[in-house]
């Protein structure tokens, strides 16, 4: 099932292990990414704090974690292949996996519907 | 795509790849590698190895494919790139500057240390503040400097340091590099500090909040004294970036408005060549509070007597070798004094000309922060982006009728930002080309615009493989 942040994080949890990444609505608004910095295996995150740097051409942003807890992997071939992230935000541009310590901070999540809703909202 | 568009000048090689190609020249008879002591006779030095006139051409021709404002209108907002007068770069050589030595002793270099004193006095006029140090180099590095000395004021105690959305990328990184915790708070819907997002950000953990006065889409900010109560009412300190002075100068001051720290950029506000790496100046202006926490040494005066004070035991230190950039400061001090009270008109001309231009082209262009601005403005170049016309596209139009591109993509919370900084050195037949040329784009053909620039040495460059794959060096194997 996938939850996401207001600030364009999707986070797809299996059992007490969330795969996290950028929503592709996010992809789209930066533009081409040419360099993404993630989080050390073992590093540990709190929700909503910074979990890892993208930079595109347009800017350098920093990627908010889902949720608390530690990172127990990472997408390994993101740093070599940026575009990963622009070609597949939601599944092969994966950042890093989080053992969740609260499964309950998941409420503090948008489930898809919302989430189309709440972008939908964003003016230009 | 490389090509040759540009008459005589063609693609430019690299200086050495000029090797054997001209080998008809005449050696020098002089045969230096007998003369050097052996120690410094090294056989392999990998040097172009390039007859001068082919080094001396390679120069003049890179150098005359340079914009800058000597040669074009360069509207690059937040940046102020006005017209720099030639005597500030006399004054800077005038020997008695150029030719001293940082270790000189007090009294054989009275001159210099007159006019370092003299340029803080007038730094504290301009800005409302009470002292000043001219140590640091740039903007950023005052930025530093003023939290180091925010941090010496709370004692390491406060962590956090708050800025708004809007901010200047450099804000945010120069409190991680002092050691603070950032966080950001939402400008509201006018551009403005959205102020119960800072009241509820502001307590007894926060530092300083940090604000850029006028702000990054070009508004003053309208709620300073609530502000100011705010972020007073729970001890934290409120800091200027003084990107935007150009803005203020002799209209009114930061440390009226209750600032207590900020940075100036003298190469911007005070006219002094800069892009590219500089040398620029980042003077740091604070109030009397906080004034024993500037860098040493500072300029005393006993007297008639200049000399260097070193005895400040609250002081953070140094945090630039000897005395700055200092012909920096000589030319901001040439422009100051000449100008004296007419640094008013400065301010008056930069934000008239910037109004008229953000009315010129309110028409052609969507204005999301639209209000009366001050020395520059933020367009959006979303117009047209089911076209797939970007903002991006437009700045490459613009350089086919010969302007220098406006900042693009910032700020950050304006959608495909054009921020345009027309600064006061320019007149309004100027501004009329440019505002023709920006209608004139905004009514071509989307492909037209799309594959701009046409008329540069170089076409298109593809900016995505640069940044994903950068090239940066040449290799003689390679």
């Amino acid at each position: 099932m996938m939850k996401f942040t207001k600030e364009h994080e999707w986070i797809n949890v299996e059992g007490d292990i969330g795969t996290v990444g950028i929503t592709d609505y996010a992809q789209k608004q930066l533009g081409d990414i040419v360099s993404v910095e993630l989080p050390k295996v073992g590093a540990k995150v709190k929700q909503f704090g910074r979990l890892a740097l993208v930079d595109s051409m347009k800017a350098s942003s920093d990627v908010y974690a889902s949720v608390s807890g530690e990172v127990v992997a990472v997408n390994d071939g993101l740093s070599q292949n940026p575009q990963w992230v622009n070609e597949s935000a939601e599944e092969k541009g994966w950042f890093a996996k989080i053992k969740l310590e609260n499964q309950g901070e998941l409420g503090n999540l948008m489930d898809k519907l919302a989430y189309d809703e709440f972008v939908k909202g964003i003016k230009h | 795509m490389a090509r040759d568009a540009c008459g005589t000048l063609g693609e430019l090689k690299l200086i050495f790849e000029h090797e054997g190609t001209n080998t008809n020249y005449v050696p020098m008879d002089m045969a230096l590698n007998d003369r050097l002591p052996s120690p410094f006779n090294r056989k392999n030095l990998p040097l172009p190895d390039v007859s001068e006139v082919d080094v001396v051409r390679h120069f003049t021709l890179l150098s005359q494919r340079n914009y800058s404002v000597d040669t074009v209108f360069y509207p690059l907002g937040s940046c102020t790139m006005k017209y720099n007068p030639k005597i500030n770069e006399s004054a800077s050589r005038l020997e008695g500057f150029a030719a001293i030595h940082p270790l000189q002793p007090a009294e054989t270099c009275q001159g210099a240390l007159q006019l370092m004193y003299e340029l803080e006095r007038d730094l504290c006029e301009i800005t409302g503040m009470d002292a000043v140090t001219l140590q640091p180099a740039a903007g950023a590095h005052g930025e530093l400097t003023a939290l180091m000395i925010a941090r010496a004021h709370f004692h390491g105690k406060r962590k956090k340091i708050i800025l708004p959305d809007s901010a200047h990328g450099t804000n945010p990184a120069s409190a991680a590099i002092c050691g603070f915790e950032v966080v950001n708070i939402p400008s509201n819907e006018k551009g403005c500090v959205d102020l119960p997002a800072l009241e509820k950000a502001m307590d007894e953990t926060v530092a300083v909040f940090m604000l850029t006065n006028p702000n990054t889409v070009g508004i003053m900010e309208e709620n300073m004294p609530e502000i100011v109560r705010i972020v007073h009412g729970k001890g934290g300190l409120i800091y200027c970036d003084g990107a935007n002075m150009n803005a203020m100068l002799g209209i009114t001051r930061p440390g009226d408005q209750g600032f207590d720290l900020m940075h100036l950029n003298l190469h911007k506000t005070f006219s002094i060549p800069h892009g590219g790496g500089g040398p620029g100046s980042g003077p740091v202006c604070v109030k009397a509070h906080l004034e024993k926490y500037l860098p040493l040494p500072r300029v005393v005066k006993k007297g008639d007597e200049y000399s260097l004070d070193y005895s400040k035991p609250d002081s953070i230190g140094r945090v630039r070798s000897f005395h700055a950039n200092f012909g920096v400061l000589v030319k901001a001090y040439a422009y100051i004094k000449a100008l004296g009270p007419g640094l008013k008109k400065v301010a008056e001309a930069a934000v008239l000309n910037a109004n008229y231009m953000l009315a010129s082209l309110r028409g052609s262009y969507p204005v999301p922060h639209d209000r009366l601005c001050a020395h520059e403005f933020v367009l959006s170049g979303d117009a047209r982006a089911s076209e797939g016309v970007h903002t991006t596209d437009i700045a490459k139009r613009l350089l086919d009728y010969g302007y220098h591109a406006p900042t693009i993509y910032f700020p950050l919370i304006v959608h495909e930002a054009l921020m345009i900084e027309p600064t006061e050195t320019e007149g309004k037949e100027t501004l009329d080309g440019f505002i023709a040329v920006m209608r004139k784009i905004a009514g071509e053909p989307a492909e037209l615009v799309k594959g701009a620039p046409y008329t540069t040495p170089v076409g298109r460059l593809d900016g995505v493989a640069a940044a994903r794959k950068p090239n940066l060096r040449w290799n003689r194997e390679a």
